[in-house]
Formats: structure tokens, C-alpha cells, sequence
């Protein structure tokens, strides 16, 4: 039997969301079908075939599909559930929505978010905050499963040679929902979910100006910008820089927070990175506790060292 | 036009979760209990809508226990006209909410039913989704503004990247995200008041869903603790050590 994973990309270039979740399926065992949906997705589809480990990947091109809505694209995904023994996508917010809504058609209990494949039916995932790992065993048929995508190294993105299908010639658009408008944060950075290394401020930033000192010391190490909660609620940055339980959840090999006390609902989003370095001017902050490299000192002070420090890229 | 509002009993977010030492779940005796607080932001949203003329009626309902009633009086306290309990001793996953929510709206016909986007729980994110595709009606999830208007309601979605903007048919099901509003604290005129508001019980077996788990919990464990590193004394000892020690960069 199959696995089936919903690709998830942007029209031009596939996310690396979708690399992580095709390691998952791997796991899972049995041949990977990747699912891309779109409109105009050619490019994307050819893409997906180059990934190590895919066996197949089915394209229903049309443009019913422009947007991800989850009332059209889960009835597609529903269409193809059959000869397959688990449908994955990766639990960003489009794979949140659309998921569930396949799983209910298909009367199964969706495993949310695991972090570990122990068998083709256990997996791991977090419960609280990541406060507690349940290992859950699934007794539905077919397996409707979003992936942490922290927690699977990415599939390479080159070296295989997989078969593109075209699934579905035409779709009709969705009769209960209609795409209005989006609003994109525009960044020259890397994604803060897919970057090697994530800076992240927090209160101690004091405003949203003074993020520019953080993205000085970003662009030298080629790094996305990060906040902390409480710096989106005090109106810092935009809320999709949030890093922690209510934001995204990071796993750089460098994490550095700066301005940051460490509340643990900002562990929650960054805990599992490689390295993590603290600035901070109080020493007894939490972050210190969690921290690789902490350095004491006032963050107006030591970033711009630090910026200078480092070579241009 | 009438707005249903789910709303779970879950472990207070300001409770240090233990896990048991069989491995079992997480501790609950003792704990201290309140209302989901993407439910709570639920609430709050239908009662805004209700005091701006658009809804008429809010009708608060949880699954649970008999202490769910608590849960529900706050929300009654919020400001909904009345509340339904289907009550359970058993745990009801996700699937199993989603179908019991199914019999409820087909019963009340709300036009908006409104849900957490997750119980900070079992951190699952799926019952409003779930409920959605039961009844065939769109769904605007991890909203962050909801505006209705000419027989539709205009979901702003915070999505990976920003925001995005959709327009669903009524009836409809909205899930709340954190920006949505800041439920307001309940007077206590209002708490005495929703003491006085109909609270109805239906037994679990009355909705006819078959609640059995689909997951079963074979353990629960604490996730691997970080231990505090080393403190540097300055910039050139940080940027000496990220190269030669940790080499991220």
C-alpha cells in the first residue's frame, strides 16, 4: 500500500515543509505518491519528481485550484484516498486546515502533529504545549496524519526519478467558499519555519524599530527574524514572526534570542534547535536555562558588536 | 441569526503539567480546570456579534463531564443566552466532538458556529474542521477577524506568511485564533445572572455518536529536558565559540 503525501508549495517552488513530511512517509513504508494541486503547477510537479524516495507524483492542474481552499481540495484528496494506507501533510496552516476536513469524510481519527514514527500505526506527538509526548496507536484503516516537520530531516531534493500522473482534468470551484485577498509579509530572508538560523527578539527590544539591529546582525548570517509573543503583542512585529506554542514552531541549528525572558510558551515554539544562544541583561531570565551560549549584557550594547563582529556574507 | 459556540473544559493554561509516574497521562486530580482559551475568544466573538445587532441568539455547548457545567456558566457569564451539555465521563476525541457538534447543529440550525481552532490539551486543531466537512458548509479557521454581511461572513485566516481573506456561504464554521478579540472578564452581575440562564444535560448515548476511541494512548511521557549551557563574557567569546565549539556558522 501507499502513502500518499499533499505537497505544499507556492505555486512556483515547492516548500520545504514538503521534504520533511515525504521523510515521514518514508517511514511509514511503502511506495510515497506526492499530491500537487494548483493552478499552473508544472514546474512544481517536475520538482517533486526530482525527490529522493517519491515513487509517483499525481497533479490535478486546474484553476478551481489557484487557492488551497480546504471545501475544494479535500474532496480531491478524498477521491484519491483509495490504495492508500495513510494520507500526510505537513502541519503548516494549510495542511491544519485542509486535513482534518479529509478525515472526517473518511471517518478516520486524524493523528495531529507527530514527531515520530515508532510503526505504520504508533507515532509520537506532543500534547500540552510539548509539555508531555503521548505515543498514540491509530485503529482506523487508513491513517490521516499532519507532520512536525521539525522533527524529520529533510528528503533530498534531487536523485529521484519519479513517474508525474495527471489525476484530475477539471474541478468545479467550491460553492460555500471563495478566496478574497491575501496579505504576505514580503522578506528577502529565509522563511522562518525552513531557516538554518532563526534571530528572534523579544520585550527587551523595547520597539519595533529597534528590530533593524536584529535584522543587521540576520543578513550577515543569512538568517530568518524571529519574536516572541509578547513582542507581537506589544505591537513590535507582524504576528507571523511569532516563534512559540501560539506561533511557529522553529528547529534552527542556531537559535539566538535576544530580549527574550524564556516564558515557556516561547520554549515551546524553539526548544528543539541544535544550538541556542541567549542575550539577555538579566541573568536570572529563563532563557538562560535552555541556552547553549548565554551572554549577560544589554542588547542595544551587544548587537551591534555582535553585528560588527561577523563577516559580511 | 443564531451562533453556536463549543467550548472545552481543558487543564488551566497556567497549570505546570506533571506527567503520571505509570506513564498513564498527564496528573489531573487536583488541577485546576477552566474554559479552553481559544474557546473562551469563541465566546467572545459570538456575544460582540450579538451586541452589534448581527446575531440573536448564542448558544454555548461542551462535551464532558458534569463539572463542564462550570465551563459553560462562564460562558453564560460572557454573555450567551443559554448552553447544552453532552455529558461524558469517557474521553471523546476529535472525530467523535465533531459528529456530537453535527447533532447539535442540526438540531438548533445555528448560522455561525464558532470553535477554539484548538484545545490546549491535546493540541489537536481538527474539531471545527471536522464539524465543517460533516455538515458540507465552509469553514474559516485561525481567524483573526470575522466580519458578516449579506448572507456570508468574511474570514481573515492567519496563515504561514500573513494573512488571508475568504468569503464563506452561511452557515459556516469559524475557528478562532489569538488575535481574534480579548474576551472581556465577566462582571459579577453577569456571573449571577448566568446562574439563572438554561443549562440543559443530554446524556452522550442521547446523540446516538459512537464515542469509542479511535487513538489509544499507549503512553505519556515529559519531553527530554535541555540542560543550561555556559555564560560568555562577551561578543568575541559568543561568535569564537559558535564557530570553533558549536560551528553553526
Amino acid at each position: 500500500m501507499s502513502v500518499l503525501v499533499l505537497a505544499e508549495h507556492d505555486g512556483r517552488a515547492l516548500k520545504p515543509a514538503t521534504l520533511n513530511t515525504a521523510t515521514a512517509a518514508v517511514r511509514l513504508g511503502g511506495p510515497v505518491n506526492l499530491l500537487v494541486v494548483g493552478q499552473g503547477v508544472g514546474a512544481v510537479a517536475e520538482a517533486a519528481a526530482q525527490i529522493a524516495g517519491v515513487a509517483k507524483v499525481l497533479v490535478a492542474d486546474d484553476a478551481a485550484y489557484a487557492h488551497p481552499l480546504a471545501e475544494v481540495l479535500a474532496p480531491l484528496v478524498v477521491s484519491l484516498a483509495d490504495g492508500h494506507a495513510a494520507i500526510l501533510a505537513p502541519a503548516t496552516t494549510t495542511g491544519k486546515n485542509v486535513l482534518p476536513r479529509v478525515a472526517a469524510v473518511l471517518d478516520v481519527q486524524q493523528i495531529s502533529e507527530i514527531t515520530a514514527v515508532l510503526s505504520a500505526d504508533t507515532f509520537v506527538r506532543p500534547i500540552y504545549a510539548g509539555n508531555a509526548l503521548a505515543t498514540v496507536q491509530s485503529k482506523d484503516a487508513l491513517k490521516v496524519i499532519t507532520v512536525r516537520t521539525t522533527a524529520f530531516d529533510a528528503a533530498p531534493a534531487t536523485g529521484g526519478a519519479a513517474e508525474i500522473v495527471t489525476v484530475s482534468a477539471a474541478a468545479a470551484p467550491s460553492a460555500v467558499s471563495a478566496f478574497v485577498g491575501q496579505e504576505l509579509a514580503v522578506s528577502e530572508r529565509p522563511d522562518l519555519t525552513a531557516a538554518r538560523i532563526v534571530i528572534s527578539g523579544g520585550r527587551g527590544m523595547q520597539s519595533g524599530d529597534n528590530f533593524h539591529l536584529l535584522e543587521k546582525v540576520a543578513d550577515k548570517l543569512g538568517a530568518a527574524v524571529g519574536a516572541s509573543r509578547a513582542a507581537v503583542d506589544a505591537g513590535f512585529v507582524s504576528n507571523d514572526l511569532q516563534v512559540g506554542q501560539t506561533g511557529k514552531i522553529v528547529a534552527p541549528e542556531l537559535y539566538i534570542a535576544v530580549g527574550i525572558s524564556g516564558a515557556i510558551q516561547h520554549l515551546a515554539g524553539m526548544k528543539d534547535s541544535k544550538v541556542i544562544v541567549a542575550i539577555n541583561k538579566d541573568e536570572e531570565a529563563p532563557i538562560f536555562q535552555v541556552a547553549d551560549y548565554g551572554l549577560v549584557g544589554d542588547l542595544f550594547v551587544e548587537l551591534p558588536k555582535l553585528s560588527a563582529a561577523l563577516p559580511s556574507p | 441569526m443564531k451562533a453556536l459556540v463549543a467550548i472545552k473544559r481543558v487543564v488551566d493554561y497556567n497549570v505546570k503539567i506533571r506527567v503520571k509516574a505509570d506513564q498513564s497521562g498527564v496528573e489531573t486530580a487536583n488541577v485546576k480546570y477552566s474554559a479552553n482559551p481559544f474557546d473562551e475568544i469563541a465566546v467572545e466573538e459570538a456575544v460582540r456579534l450579538k451586541e452589534a445587532g448581527v446575531v440573536s441568539e448564542v448558544v454555548a455547548v461542551s462535551v464532558g463531564p458534569a463539572a463542564a457545567q462550570e465551563t459553560l456558566r462562564t460562558a453564560l457569564a460572557i454573555g450567551a443566552d443559554r448552553a447544552i451539555l453532552v455529558q461524558t465521563d469517557d474521553e471523546v476525541q476529535p472525530l467523535a466532538v465533531a459528529k456530537i457538534l453535527k447533532h447539535l447543529a442540526e438540531a438548533e440550525t445555528p448560522d455561525l458556529v464558532i470553535l477554539g481552532k484548538q484545545a490546549i490539551d491535546d493540541d489537536s486543531n481538527q474539531t471545527g474542521q471536522m464539524l465543517a466537512a460533516l455538515l458540507g458548509w465552509a469553514q474559516g479557521t485561525f481567524a483573526s477577524k470575522v466580519v458578516v454581511e449579506g448572507g456570508k461572513v468574511l474570514v481573515t485566516r492567519e496563515i504561514d506568511g500573513g494573512l488571508e481573506t475568504v468569503a464563506l456561504t452561511l452557515p459556516a464554521v469559524v475557528t478562532t485564533d489569538l488575535r481574534l478579540n480579548e474576551p472581556r472578564y465577566a462582571s459579577l452581575p453577569n456571573i449571577m445572572k448566568a446562574k439563572k440562564k438554561p443549562l440543559t444535560v443530554v446524556p452522550v448515548a442521547e446523540t446516538g455518536v459512537d464515542v469509542a476511541p479511535r487513538l489509544t494512548t499507549l503512553k505519556v511521557e515529559e519531553p527530554a529536558k535541555r540542560s543550561a549551557g555556559v555564560k560568555v563574557a562577551d561578543v568575541a567569546a559568543l561568535v569564537d565559540k559558535l564557530k570553533n565549539e558549536a560551528k553553526v556558522i
